[in-house]
């Protein structure tokens, strides 16, 4: 693009301090980059990289204990750390603008979006209610909402994780900034609507040659909307670019060893079929969930899992894939007896496990288990993690020495510290605690594990490793996994065979191939195309 | 960072903590201050203050030495706010439990009788059931404990509901534990903390409905207890002050010092709020 125009943003050495007690001392350090109107600059990094922080330092939205100990920001000249709040009032809102992650905390939930769209144009001088109204209309429709003149007047509630998105892009376009920053735009929303939402960002880009600064952790996101890439690590730059270089040729190792990570279909090895034994064996499974109803009104019905029916043989991995809603993991629940069914057979080794009740199914469920989405959530902070493993062989009678000493083999085997068991779940990061979730699945040696949205949480070079964990681990004890994910990508790369959810039913099935390549289904053939930075192969970047 | 230097970055908490401890000490070195039972005359009547420095707060209309009453009084109020605080604790944490984690139900048939408590006005109700099973200190424990385990099982109740639904309680589920093991390790231990914290608040509250019962003439007959003193003096509250102000503010400051240490134990044990207030 206009590489030589003069920079909108021209970030120099900048410093940010962390307090004593983290463990590193900046929270970014000596970064330096520019932005000139009309690109895009995407800014990559895992969490914990710093790379928010320099989107909120541009704002000025850092947290009172965190201050720049160095540097300047450059917003068309002049330093930005230098301005007085005031000052800083003006151009926020006004020529520069921000869009956060989280479309639904970012709005207030009393206030109709006209109202909160308006607001954004009142604080910044727009006196005339009339022209505020035209305004938020014209807003309204040029973010792409559905039927604007009724829409205006929703709360933010009602609208969808994708629609909020565009209010908060509107909220942000109300006074025409030069500069958008987006931070995580796109993380919380479904593959569709974030290709949409990629599309409305890059189509305004140009219509209106802003600069737009677009923090992401995601490089599929990158290669589809950057003209040029900042990589982050631990508060550094370690490397910077057009976005064909460095998506492409990478130099540094650190950007190398992302990309590597990124899941691809490449990686799926040409298996021949899973010859094993049926193991499960799934028939019109049904479950509706019903809500609300009185005396008065109906209850809404929706149903979760509607008909679904598939087989799983030993040694095979089968992909549920599918967008938030689509009831995947309402069916790894009903697998597993944590949600009730209403209908259809889960045949469990020949036996149908639904109409068990609770106290006679509980000797089967050392046989399937079940890895968690949230490596916080699932792991009680209460107890060691020694504790955790043994938890499950002592319920299902096996003597506690045999337990503990299983245990720390366990730990091995998932790759960490035996020095572990003694630990609480607090002291270890994300992966840690999440290969320590996948040890208590197999403390009870399952035939079938669950693994739903088990990596979603992770970052991408942490997400690779659990994943190879979950494929060495298969290969050597022979499990069946049920992969719940809501990513392709992942589910082309490890999986043998992809159910596609969508409403509850299963659109379509096969092995990744014909998934991807001749997609039959409709919807599948919407998500194949949604998927961010499909073009772009990263395994080809790092022969 | 311990739990008592959290506990002792208030300060509030730490006088708190002091004076229990002084109360505490009191209650049990009753005897040996005061060999005398406190209901024995050993003076003039109506000794006011300091006007007898053997009776350095005076004494009541029949010779009775207030300081000797104020000791044992404590030895009632500690025993009363600690064991029906026990009870009310025991049965509101197995009926909240209960409901929480099987829900439907079960959850409905005891949150119905929980609310059958709720709505008669506790005092009202410690006031019959200590009239009809005669006043004695066990009757008026349980009194106390009966009308004071609602607001405990509403709490334990919540957070079983919102803790059941957490992902390590799935977890439990699924590698097979069964459902009382799954509440007492796995539940319990997350939900200790808010129920210390009400449960200290509530030993405030029960020395209060002591003292008001006392007043009332529901105490026990063979326990001096300062609702009681304060009830004794109400006819004589022209004439003797030090009478009712020395046990009003022996109460006060009990009560006063339980709630500090409350406050102090809910900042302890949620760093992260007390974070936030700054």
């Amino acid at each position: 693009m206009n590489a030589h125009s003069t920079p909108l943003l021209r970030v120099e050495n900048l410093s940010i301090n962390l307090p004593p007690g983290f463990d590193r001392e900046f929270a970014v350090e000596n970064i330096s980059y520019d932005l000139s109107a009309g690109e895009i600059l995407c800014v990559v990094g895992e969490s914990g990289s710093g790379k928010s922080m320099t989107a909120n330092a541009i704002m000025g939205l850092l947290p009172d204990y965190l201050k720049p100990s160095g540097g300047r920001i450059l917003f068309r000249g002049k330093d930005l750390l230098a301005m007085r709040e005031p000052e800083l009032e003006q151009e926020r809102g006004r020529s520069m603008a921000m869009v956060f992650q989280e479309p639904l905390s970012a709005l207030n939930p009393l206030m109709k979006v006209r109202d909160q769209i308006a607001e954004v144009m009142e604080v910044h001088g727009e006196k005339n209610a009339e022209t505020r109204d035209r305004r938020v209309l014209d807003l309204l429709e040029y973010v792409g909402l559905p039927d604007p003149t009724h829409l205006r007047d929703a709360y933010p509630f009602r609208l969808s994780g994708g629609q909020r998105q565009r209010v908060m892009i509107a909220m942000a376009l109300a006074l025409e900034p030069a500069l958008l920053i987006a931070d995580e735009p796109t993380t919380a929303l479904d593959v569709t609507t974030q290709a949409q939402i990629l599309d409305l960002i890059r189509r305004i880009q140009r219509a209106k040659g802003m600069g737009v600064m677009f923090v992401t952790h995601d490089f599929g996101v990158v290669a589809d909307i950057a003209d040029r890439v900042i990589v982050m690590e631990r508060g550094i730059v370690v490397e910077q670019g057009p976005a064909a270089d460095v998506l492409n040729r990478p130099k540094h190792p650190y950007t190398r060893r992302l990309i590597a990570a990124v899941p691809h279909r490449e990686d799926h090895g040409a298996k021949a079929a899973a010859e094993g034994e049926m193991l499960l064996e799934v028939k019109n499974l049904r479950k509706t969930y019903r809500s609300g109803g009185g005396f008065f009104s109906r209850p809404r019905v929706v149903n979760a899992v509607n008909n679904v029916s598939f087989t799983l043989r030993r040694g095979e991995t089968l992909g549920v894939v599918g967008e938030s809603g689509s009831g995947k993991s309402t069916l790894g629940r009903c697998l597993l007896k944590l949600a009730d069914v209403d209908g259809g057979q889960v045949l469990f080794r020949g036996n149908d496990v639904v109409p068990l009740s609770a106290r006679a199914f509980r000797p089967l469920r050392r046989h399937m288990q079940m890895v968690f989405q949230d490596p916080f959530a699932s792991l009680n902070p209460r107890q060691t993690v020694g504790r955790i493993l043994t938890d499950g062989p002592v319920a299902n009678g096996v003597p506690y020495a045999q337990a503990e000493s299983k245990a720390r083999e366990l730990l091995d085997l998932v790759g960490l510290e035996i020095s572990a068991y003694d630990r609480y779940p607090q002291e270890f990061s994300g992966g840690q605690r999440q290969r320590v979730g996948i040890a208590r699945a197999l403390a009870l040696d399952p035939e079938l594990l669950v693994a739903d949205e088990s990596v979603s949480a992770l970052d991408v070079s942490v997400q690779a490793q659990v994943l190879e964990l979950l494929q060495n681990l298969q290969k050597k004890l022979n499990i069946a996994i049920i992969f719940i994910t809501h990513d392709l990508r992942i589910a082309a790369q490890i999986c043998d065979r992809i159910a596609v959810m969508y409403r509850g039913e299963i659109v379509e099935t096969g092995p990744p191939e014909q998934v991807f390549d001749a997609p039959q289904h409709p919807y599948t053939q919407g998500l194949i195309a949604a998927i961010p930075g499909l073009e772009w192969n990263p395994r080809l970047a790092v022969v | 960072m311990t739990f008592f230097k959290r506990y002792a970055r208030n300060y509030g908490a730490l006088i708190g903590l002091a004076i229990l401890l002084v109360v505490v000490v009191l209650a049990f070195a009753a005897p040996l201050i005061f060999p005398v039972s406190p209901w024995q005359s050993v003076g003039d009547p109506l000794l006011a203050p300091s006007e007898d420095p053997a009776f350095p707060f005076g004494t009541d209309m029949l010779g009775r030495d207030i300081a000797a009453g104020l000791a044992y009084g404590a030895r009632v109020s500690l025993l009363i706010g600690v064991i029906s605080t026990s009870v009310a604790v025991v049965i509101g944490v197995s009926i909240g439990a209960l409901a929480g984690f099987y829900g439907g139900k079960v959850d409905d048939l005891l949150m119905r009788f929980t609310e059958f408590f709720q709505t008669i006005p506790a005092f009202a109700m410690a006031v019959v059931l200590v009239a009809i099973f005669s006043p004695t200190i066990v009757s008026i424990t349980l009194a106390i404990a009966v009308v004071s385990w609602p607001p405990v099982a509403r709490l334990v109740r919540g957070e079983f509901l919102s803790l059941r639904s957490r992902e390590f309680v799935q977890a439990a589920i699924v590698i097979g534990q069964s459902g009382p093991r799954i509440m007492f390790t796995q539940i319990l231990p997350n939900a200790i903390s808010p129920i210390i914290v009400t449960a200290s608040l509530m030993v405030a509250t029960a020395i209060l409905t002591e003292s008001s019962l006392s007043f009332l003439g529901l105490g026990d007959r063979n326990m001096m207890s300062w609702g009681f003193m304060i009830g004794a003096a109400r006819t004589m509250l022209r004439e003797a002050w030090w009478m009712s102000v020395f046990p009003g503010v022996a109460i006060l400051l009990t009560v006063l010092a339980i709630n500090l240490i409350g406050e102090g134990l809910n900042d302890a044990m949620n760093p992260h709020l007390r974070g936030r207030k700054g």
